[in-house]
């Protein structure tokens, strides 16, 4: 195995363009498990922590280019307000030590359905920055994910950033494991109102092949919510309204029985999760005027 | 100098405590909490474990393991793997250098590498020696292996089924002449009074089935050592594991070699709990080391320690109680059903602790008790904290709900009604001869104010998400969670039980060095964590009256200090030690009244003391200076220590004074459940424990809370699968078997009594298994207090919960 060490940017996409089956390493808290446990060998290692541009975010008018290796634990201390999802979606990964090493950039390029920042990034919307020696393009999240462990990258490109919705409504993010820390998510859920635009967005993690979206949900509850005018009257959420849009949630699942947990487990936790993250981000739409939603959406630990 | 007789071992065993151990004036005595040596160096990543090894010229070995559950070996060619550059040796079975190939605690029914067959997803096939780890991994890769798959016994079914397939054919151990069938390892039956007759007496009769899941030691430190071969053909072994010399007795005929050529000296221990009972890499080292002539290391990744050491033996069993109206227990029947898997490892053991602690801290006159091991193609599964009687109590202690519920009783007055006493007889009509506080334990864990309700509420009506079911995995905020709380008691014993020669020796030498009195210490006690080496320190500095104490490294220079299990050490090699230091502080006297005794006429009329570097009397008069009394003298004696004898279990009824001691815990569980997604979380998980006497009240506390723990993992998440269909375990790693992290950790006060138990050192009484008992099944009576379901089975899933 090589171990490929680029001292910048475009030294990395030219060894990608040279080596296209190189694996990309940043944090390395996905890569190296893989390698400890022989599941793969990679002719190269491409190890991209000596480009510190992927270390840094910017927030620009309504989105935030948050770089491919910015740590968890940086979410969670620096975008809160401005990704309410993704940073509760970052208290869940793995422990401490792992939050300090790992970043978006990783769960991205590993692309497995289990991944905790998917749903987050699913239900906020945005773009994924890949980038290689032909040029840059922006891959729109909904499109990025195709099959397991398969995302939509050509073999010479890297992850160098995404580009997220600053949000504009409420965000709330929830995964069951069977453990109350440092677990893989047996089954997860985000979802992002999205006020300005009049929409809602969802994001399902272990529980298809892909992360995915519940867009039946996600328009029947839009719909509802238009119908009945309550984006502009903060109105109280029918629980009928909850109820159809948890079963819809549960029914856009496709989740198999495994070691972690059963699939029609999984349907059911997706159902409770969509009722009370809808019923949490509700609440709090309906208690917030709209300049204050960035302060408001943090978990209470 | 090595003096093996113990001529003060008998009036030492059963004496109290006195004066002189009790009312000690040198600092760092036994009943102070002093800090344990390994505690920083642990906490800083310091420690040097066995797997940090090192030798410049040293070898990487690597073990090749079965893929399948059961398999006959075809045939293995290592042509290719011996060809790769940097590979110095590849063994297989035909390499074995002596008739002796196999190996075992009890049966010695373990090859050291398969033979024609293999029994388990796992078992070690060939070996590799390379100078580099990776090379051994990718040399092994090249080994080719044909198996030819045989069908697979799973559970107790299909290993008795009249066509079963024998997973030990031809056994002839000492259990075979007894057992209703070859697939099951050993046999014990319990009968006392008359069960049914009983049962005719009974007001209500509650019956149940249980199910306890496989669990894993999950010690923190893989498997590891390092051989190094000896200029003598003989070889050094450092290693990790929990008995030296019984390591010594199992390695030493397969390297074809006497017993004083291997010299095995402990290295750091990551943790055991029962799983270093077995070999795991000793032998293949030894065996890589002698063929190749240089150092060889070996040191197992967590995937390969799941395969690498037994676990705890999953379990059925079924349970009868009755009671009469007025709350007392009328009879028990049960049937346990142990699956030992591949091979026999402590299985015969377990059995009979299964049986004999079956029913519980209770008094009930006629039973009719059956526990077995099976012998499968699942994973061997052995020696694990509580061994044997926390899958009995898991069960019992549920039954002892249900009769309640059924009697309209409190859970707790009825088994207040029926807690055993000293004097109670057991099952196997052995009378229970010491404190045993089941009633009392009950109360105090029951007295305890409860913690606040909706404990997860912080100022202003929010949710702190770590103090509920799911933590900031963010699933609640108090929807769907209800609170429950329940309650159990267990009874462990302690030490090695019936018959078996149990002891413990210690080797003590006093001298002075710079012009003070000091001591040094030297047993074969394998330091696990239990803070042994701590208490030994306090021992010697309470007998012998100084504050310098020197812990020699453990190794087999010096007698068998038995296994670090069975709850056994602070009472078996602490007493060792106790009982030397007496003897020496005879030598050190008979020394003084030589060269003083014509001084003082205390010399030979007062008993006389050894404190604070001094020769006093009991009434503290300080006589001389230890100093002074030894010179250029040193006193090194090697004593053994004995517990009092037990007994066998008769074979047909149980009977015999099977047990040395026992141990005795109650807890209270409360858990908030999200009945909604099954999700738990266990707010408290208070303990009381009768411990005798205390020696370090600090690792006291903390041998309950880390037992109460473990047995908090089996309630709510620690569990190996194994596929039903292909006996291949299916989760051998810590991203998909849990154990509980500090978030999962609830609070856990203890309360500690001591009440002495007058046949044991100090009036101690073994403590690290009893906490294991009774915390699985309190926090599952919580939860089904909180659900109103049954849940008969453990650990807990959510879809257990939620009937999804």
């Amino acid at each position: 195995m090589e171990f490929l060490r680029p001292a910048s940017w475009e030294e990395a996409l030219a060894a990608k363009a040279e080596h296209p089956s190189a694996v990309p390493i940043a944090g390395g808290t996905d890569v190296m498990v893989e390698i400890n446990f022989d599941h793969r060998r990679p002719e190269h290692l491409l190890d991209l922590n000596r480009i510190a541009e992927l270390q840094e975010w910017e927030v620009a008018g309504d989105t935030v280019r948050l770089g491919a290796s910015v740590p968890y634990t940086k979410i969670m201390e620096h975008l809160r307000a401005e990704l309410p999802g993704l940073a509760l979606a970052s208290h869940t990964v793995a422990s401490p030590q792992i939050r300090n090493r790992g970043g978006v950039g990783g769960n991205l390029g590993t692309a497995s359905p289990a991944g905790d920042a998917h749903p987050a990034l699913l239900a906020g919307g945005g773009e994924v920055e890949a980038v290689s020696v032909r040029g840059t393009r922006l891959i729109p999240i909904d499109d990025f994910y195709k099959g397991v462990k398969r995302n939509a990258l050509e073999p010479d490109e890297l992850i160098r950033a995404v580009h997220l919705k600053k949000a504009t409504g409420p965000q709330q993010f929830s995964k069951v494991g069977t453990r109350n820390a440092m677990v893989i998510a047996v089954c997860a859920f985000g979802l992002a109102l999205h006020p300005d635009a009049r929409t809602v967005r969802t994001g399902i993690g272990s529980a298809a092949p892909t992360p995915i979206r519940a867009t039946t949900a996600e328009e029947f509850l839009a719909a509802a919510l238009d119908e009945a005018g309550l984006w502009e009257s903060r109105g109280v959420l029918p629980p009928a309204v909850a109820r159809q849009f948890a079963d819809l949630v549960s029914g856009a699942a496709n989740p198999i029985d495994d070691v972690r947990g059963t699939a029609s487990y999984r349907r059911h936790a997706l159902g409770v999760m969509a009722r009370r993250t809808l019923g949490w981000t509700w609440e709090q739409y309906r208690g917030t005027e709209q300049d204050e939603l960035d302060d408001r959406s943090k978990p209470c630990a | 100098m090595a003096d093996t007789t113990s001529p003060r071992a008998s009036s030492s065993v059963t004496r109290t405590p006195t004066s002189l151990t009790q009312g000690s004036t040198t600092k760092g005595g036994i009943g102070e909490s002093t800090l344990r040596p390994d505690g920083i160096l642990k906490v800083t990543g310091e420690f040097a474990y066995s797997s940090d090894l090192w030798h410049e010229d040293m070898l990487w070995g690597y073990t090749l393991r079965s893929t399948v559950a059961h398999a006959e070996i075809r045939s293995i060619d290592t042509s290719e793997a011996l060809a790769t550059s940097g590979v110095y040796a590849v063994l297989t079975y035909d390499d074995l250098p002596t008739e002796v190939k196999n190996y075992g605690l009890e049966i010695q029914d373990t090859p050291v590498l398969a033979h024609g067959k293999v029994r388990h997803h796992g078992e070690p096939v060939a070996l590799v020696a390379a100078d580099h780890p990776e090379t051994a991994r990718r040399a092994a890769a090249k080994i080719r292996i044909e198996y030819a798959d045989l069908p697979v016994v799973t559970d107790e079914a299909s290993a008795t089924a009249p066509d079963a397939i024998l997973v030990h054919e031809g056994r002839d151990d000492h259990h075979s002449g007894h057992v209703p069938h070859p697939n099951i390892v050993h046999r014990q039956p319990i009968v006392r009074g008359d069960a049914d007759a009983a049962a005719a007496r009974a007001d209500v009769v509650v019956r149940g089935e249980y199910v306890f899941g496989m669990q894993d030691q999950a010690f923190l430190g893989p498997e590891s050592g390092l051989a190094v071969p000896g200029e003598d053909g003989g070889v050094d072994l450092y290693v990790a594991t929990q008995w030296l010399h019984s390591d010594l007795r199992q390695i030493a005929p397969v390297l074809g070699l006497p017993e004083k050529k291997v010299r095995m000296t402990l290295s750091g221990v990551g943790g055991a709990f029962g799983g270093r009972e077995d070999l795991s890499m000793q032998i293949h080292a030894c065996l890589l080391a002698l063929r190749t002539g240089k150092p060889v290391k070996i040191v197992y990744n967590r995937f390969e320690s799941f395969f690498g050491h037994v676990h705890r033996h999953p379990a059925k069993l079924w349970y009868e109680h009755g009671a009469t109206r007025d709350g007392k227990l009328t009879h028990v029947k049960c049937r346990i059903v142990l699956d030992g898997g591949a091979y026999a490892s402590a299985s015969p053991a377990v059995v009979g602790n299964a049986a004999s602690l079956s029913i519980g801290p209770y008094v009930v006159e006629d039973v009719a008790i059956e526990a077995l091991a099976l012998y499968t193609n699942n994973p061997p599964c052995g020696a694990m904290r509580g061994f044997g009687a926390v899958q009995a109590c898991f069960a019992y202690e549920a039954q002892m709900d249900k009769v309640a519920a059924e009697l309209g009783l409190d859970p707790v007055e009825f088994r207040q009604r029926n807690a055993m006493e000293q004097g109670t007889v057991m099952p196997t009509g052995q009378p229970v001869d010491s404190p045993a506080p089941v009633a009392e334990l009950l109360r105090r864990v029951k007295s305890r104010p409860l913690p606040p309700e909706r404990q997860w509420e912080v100022a202003g009506g929010a949710a702190d998400v770590r103090a509920l079911p799911g933590g900031l995995s963010n699933t609640t905020h108090g929807e769907g969670v209800v609170r429950g709380v329940g309650y159990a008691v267990g009874i462990k014993n302690v030490g090695f039980s019936e018959g078996f020669d149990d002891y413990s020796t210690a080797r003590v030498r006093m001298e002075v060095i710079n012009g003070e009195a000091v001591a040094t210490v030297h047993t074969a006690m394998a330091e696990v964590g239990q803070g042994g080496v701590t208490v030994h320190a306090q021992i010697a500095r309470t007998e012998l009256g100084v504050t310098q104490v020197t812990i020699h490294p453990a190794d087999t220079q010096v007698g068998s200090a038995g296994s670090t299990s069975a709850s056994r050490q602070t009472y078996m090699t602490g007493g060792a030690v106790r009982n030397t230091c007496e003897a020496v502080r005879e030598k050190v006297l008979e020394i003084g009244r030589r060269k003083f005794g014509t001084y003082h006429p205390a010399w030979a009329t007062a008993e006389l003391l050894l404190e604070g570097g001094k020769v006093v009397t009991d009434g503290g008069e300080a006589l001389a200076g230890i100093a002074e009394v030894l010179e250029d003298e040193a006193v090194d004696l090697e004593l053994e220590f004995r517990h009092r004898p037990t007994q066998a279990f008769d074979l047909r009824t149980g009977q015999g004074n099977g047990h040395v001691q026992y141990s005795f815990a109650a807890h209270r569980a409360v858990v908030e459940v999200d009945t909604e997604l099954g999700l738990v979380k266990v707010v408290e998980l208070a303990c009381a424990q009768d411990v005798g006497k205390a020696l370090n009240p600090l690792s006291v506390v903390g041998q309950i809370q880390g037992g109460t723990t473990q047995g908090l993992g089996v309630a709510v998440m620690e569990e190996i699968v194994v596929d039903p269909v292909t006996a291949k375990v299916r989760n051998p790693s810590f991203t998909d078997y849990l154990i509980p992290t500090i978030l999962d950790t609830p609070t856990i006060p203890v309360d500690v009594l001591e009440l002495a138990d007058e046949h044991a050192p100090y009036g101690l009484r073994g403590i690290g298994e009893a906490p294991t008992l009774s915390s699985t099944p309190a926090v599952l009576a919580a939860i089904r207090n909180a659900t109103g379901l049954e849940l008969n089975k453990t650990p807990i899933r959510p879809e257990h919960l939620t009937g999804s």
